[in-house]
């Protein structure tokens, strides 16, 4: 009766009057879509490992007489192309299985990219600081002026658009949150007391770097780095869309869409798919971000 | 006061500096520009073009032309568009750009203020879990996806809305709505996270132990302090904004910068890029010195440092 009578303005404010019950629940539901975004992400990187052996199709083969065959479920589809087919009447199916490679395999190299030098600038500029410090935070400061897909299309575009090129234009523009995480966790590492300790017996300054300062901040850039990835796939398919992807070989599901957009109102499937599976990739990998951010390092 | 405020101009500078740098590089990065302009030229015609840019001189006194031009607004001429001036084309272009970067964030804040607000004083409650469900969707999805997909239900399907352009305020609604697709979930974040931060405090606790109505408190004290993180972020994520910005603009072909700068690039028209991406950089730098400034009002606790 005692917390009943509390007057409605406070409970009404306070997280607690949901209930122990509610926390548990929410909980619960963030460990269930941790794990649903964990499964889908092993059934995205498993079918691109296997995409070669497990598509339907040939993703580049063309039947004048297929064009513009819609999905199953609609009147006019056909069971070989669940997903249906384009223009030029390829599978959209084993197209978008293929265009998986693509964004997984850039956004994971450019993710590794903006890690070497975003972790080093970070270490370097906490641990050195000074006049270092002032210099590279202003590198930083500059990189984060510039709109990063801009950027990163006048770069692919004056370079020559390439697997190669995406990856590290991608990786080289995106790098300078690890830059400021990394330095902000190594300020406070430094003056911490096993650092002094180490200090104090000898260590020398790139082995307390290299043995005691990094391996600390490893949580905080696992966190980043997988949230980054899901930027990266998106940033990808950015460019593919705006055409300066890897390139008009490959299938990747930017240029699907960017190719689909001029069919769309008598094709509707073209855009729409590769899109999705860009949203449930991304989603995923989002949703095991977020956990592992939880549970990991919640600061950031 | 006026140190800080001094100190900071010393540093937009610095990032100007930086800002040309960079821009400047994007016409060297291919190594030769000429080659890549005039693939099939004979060698007279390139070096006549080379000679024309200045690309014989040493890059540092390129360099240093390039930012006095830049300083004066001056990045020469397009190689298309009639040969107009192009910081001309894109300072044309630059209100369209704005003018839409500010409405989704408008349409955006009208959105996630209440139901960042809400969410955060009702946390785990219905309205809190939808909310943040649908800012992980927003985050997920690729902002073309997105207009392309509202043109397929507005303009395809029912017709109720002209699928590109910019002319009446009907072809507005679109473009709007999908940055701000982008923008929400953003602030959205930023709203919950901030709100739920400062309503733990003890100040809001006297407050009600006072007996202020729960909206007093909420929209008076509260919210005035939940604003500076908020604040914040929208400098932070101005450069990040534009670049939504650019997309959407391309695929609804509305007549800003990011549409000029994407066909320029494909087309390699350098001195427009260049002009671009410095200009928007610029906007950028700005809006963060403005952030900073603001910051310095609103936070006594700057002020005294």
């Amino acid at each position: 009766m005692a917390v009943g009578s509390l007057p409605a303005a406070y409970t009404a404010g306070e997280p607690a009057s949901a209930g122990a019950g509610s926390r548990a629940w929410r909980k619960f539901a963030r460990n269930l879509s941790a794990l649903v975004g964990g499964v889908i992400l092993l059934v995205v990187v498993a079918a691109a490992l296997a995409a070669p052996w497990i598509t339907p199709h040939d993703p580049a083969t063309q039947s004048l007489i297929r064009r513009f065959t819609p999905p199953v479920w609609a009147p006019g589809g056909h069971v070989s192309y669940p997903l249906g087919t384009d223009q030029v009447g390829r599978d959209v199916l084993s197209r978008i299985i293929h265009g998986a490679r693509i964004s997984l395999l850039v956004g994971v190299l450019a993710v590794v990219v903006s890690v070497l030098i975003g972790v080093t600038m970070g270490l370097f500029s906490g641990f050195i600081g000074g006049r270092l410090d002032a210099v590279l935070m202003t590198i930083v400061d500059i990189t984060w002026s510039f709109p990063q897909l801009l950027l990163a299309l006048a770069f692919v575009a004056a370079l020559g658009p390439s697997l190669v090129t995406v990856i590290l234009v991608l990786g080289l523009t995106g790098w300078e949150r690890y830059a400021r995480v990394v330095r902000a966790e190594v300020l406070v590492l430094r003056e911490k007391d096993f650092i002094e300790a180490a200090r104090a017996m000898g260590v020398g300054a790139s082995r307390i770097l290299l043995r005691h300062v990094l391996p600390n901040t490893f949580s905080s850039i696992v966190v980043l780095s997988t949230l980054q990835v899901a930027q990266a796939i998106l940033a990808e398919a950015a460019l593919s869309f705006l055409g300066v992807g890897s390139g008009r070989t490959y299938p990747t599901w930017g240029q699907m869409i960017a190719l689909g957009r001029d069919f769309v109102s008598v094709a509707w499937w073209l855009p729409t798919f590769p899109g999705l599976a860009i949203l449930i990739t991304v989603l995923a990998i989002n949703l095991v971000g977020d956990r592992l951010r939880d549970a990991l390092d919640p600061r950031i | 006061m006026s140190a800080f405020v001094v100190r900071r101009l010393i540093r937009l500078l610095v990032v100007a500096a930086g800002v040309s740098l960079v821009t400047f590089a994007i016409l060297h990065a291919s190594g030769d520009p000429v080659a890549l302009l005039m693939p099939e030229a004979p060698e007279s015609d390139r070096a006549a073009l080379r000679q024309a840019l200045g690309l014989h001189d040493p890059l540092i006194v390129q360099f240093g032309r390039f930012v006095a031009n830049a300083a004066t607004g001056n990045f020469g001429t397009s190689f298309f568009h009639h040969g107009q001036p192009a910081f001309d084309l894109v300072m044309e272009r630059m209100p369209t750009t704005l003018l839409l970067t500010v409405l989704s964030m408008v349409v955006a804040l009208v959105v996630a203020l209440p139901v960042g607000i809400y969410g955060a004083v009702r946390r785990g409650g219905a309205v809190d879990q939808i909310a943040t469900g649908t800012v992980f969707l927003g985050q997920s999805m690729p902002v073309f996806w997105t207009g392309i997909m509202l043109i397929l239900l507005f303009a395809v399907q029912w017709r109720l809305l002209p699928v590109s352009g910019w002319e009446s305020w009907a072809a507005v609604i679109l473009p709007t709505a999908t940055l701000g697709t982008f923008t929400t979930p953003l602030l959205l974040r930023i709203v919950r996270s901030s709100m739920l931060d400062v309503i733990r405090l003890d100040y809001v606790r006297t407050a009600r132990a006072k007996g202020l109505a729960e909206w007093i408190i909420i929209g008076r004290h509260a919210l005035k302090n939940a604003a500076l993180p908020l604040v914040t972020v929208i400098g932070l994520q101005f450069g990040l904004l534009l670049g939504g910005a650019v997309i959407t603009e391309t695929v609804f072909a509305v007549p800003g910068v990011g549409r000029l700068i994407v066909g320029a690039i494909r087309q390699l028209d350098f001195p427009v890029v260049q002009a671009g991406v410095f200009l928007l950089a610029m906007i950028v730098v700005t809006v963060n010195f403005a952030v900073d400034v603001l910051y310095m009002y609103l936070n006594p606790q700057i002020r005294i440092r």
